[in-house]
């Protein structure tokens, strides 16, 4: 019996896992940030170059970085669920202008409407790689205590907003308060 | 187009930016540059995944080579670079992953299917050494 048995069990076993793994997308990496302290920054801000931008004077709030540039198609792509966001009064969202072109990303919110309350300048990408970030679009939140909570990678949109985002911030500003 | 030379400068003109890739002179102290060499060849480009930051001309990929090099120029070790780099992109940027206990079963997973395989082969001829010799098998035997 065994020996008919065990080779249908194995090829069962094999459907589940490679069917598991062909569901997965493997351009979204999982980020080994989520639950640790959200990296410093000071980044000239893209509307005042003389003034700053840092991680630390958010710190007692929640707040979502999302890391964008004029020449990321998919930037383009989210900016209305960013408009949306914003205007929903939900959370605070600042920009980090990922190795983009300053006048093009000033006339881009111009454009387009600006979601963010302010946007740090990353011109050589370094506090992204600090963030770890591989591909814009990418969106963090941070909590109240200046860690990272969760990481949406690819356009993020309301719905992604509302189901992944949303019960986090109330839950971070629940605890934190 | 037939001469070799002419055929060589054609070869040099489409591949010559390949070699170029990193503008940059190489790194002065031998020991630092095999070790840049060794790094950027280990290391997942993530924004194409199947290349090395090494062979990618990717804007990340160019990032993430200067910041090793200059981590190697001040003199800091292989296993501070990589943690460097786990902490921020995961496990999954090395390509040759550290041993740990997540990647646990992925090293030992090949020993494992080998020893399973062996023993499965071992029982299998165990078995058919103990059978009697078919008939056909003893007509060749014979001839």
């Amino acid at each position: 019996m065994l020996r008919y048995a065990a080779p249908i069990v194995i090829f069962g076993l094999m459907v589940v896992v490679f069917w598991l793994g062909l569901g997965r997308d493997p351009s979204v990496v999982p980020s080994p940030l989520v639950g640790k302290p959200a990296p410093a920054f000071s980044l000239p801000r893209l509307e005042a170059p003389d003034q700053q931008l840092t991680a630390s004077e958010r710190l007692g709030e929640v707040w979502l970085l999302n890391v964008w540039a004029t020449w990321c198609g998919g930037c383009r792509q989210e900016h209305a669920a960013l408009l949306a966001i914003a205007a929903s009064g939900e959370v605070p969202i600042y920009g980090l202008n990922w190795k983009d072109d300053t006048l093009q990303a000033r006339a881009w919110l111009q454009q387009l409407g600006n979601p963010y309350a302010a946007t740090g300048v990353d011109a050589d990408g370094r506090v992204a790689i600090d963030w770890g970030v591989y591909g814009a679009p990418e969106t963090f939140l941070i909590g109240p205590d200046g860690k990272v909570l969760h990481k949406h990678i690819a356009p993020i949109t309301w719905e992604i907003f509302a189901r992944d985002f949303l019960p986090l911030i109330a839950a971070a500003r629940g605890s934190g308060s | 187009m037939k001469s070799p030379g002419v055929l060589l400068l054609v070869f040099l003109g489409v591949c010559g930016p390949v070699l170029a890739i990193d503008a940059e002179l190489p790194i002065a102290d031998p020991e630092q540059r095999e070790l840049y060499d060794r790094l950027t060849n280990e290391v997942r480009c993530l924004v194409c995944q199947n290349q090395t930051i090494a062979d990618s001309n990717a804007a990340l990929a160019l990032d993430l080579r200067r910041e090793i090099r200059e981590m190697v120029e001040a003199g800091q070790s292989e296993a501070d670079i990589k943690v460097f780099l786990t902490d921020r992109y995961g496990e999954f940027v090395l390509y040759r992953p550290r041993w740990s206990g997540a990647t646990a079963v992925l090293w030992l997973a090949p020993i494992i299917l080998v020893l399973m395989g062996a023993t499965w082969l071992w029982r299998i001829v165990q078995r058919r050494s103990g059978m009697p010799v078919t008939t056909e098998e003893q007509d060749a035997q014979d001839a």
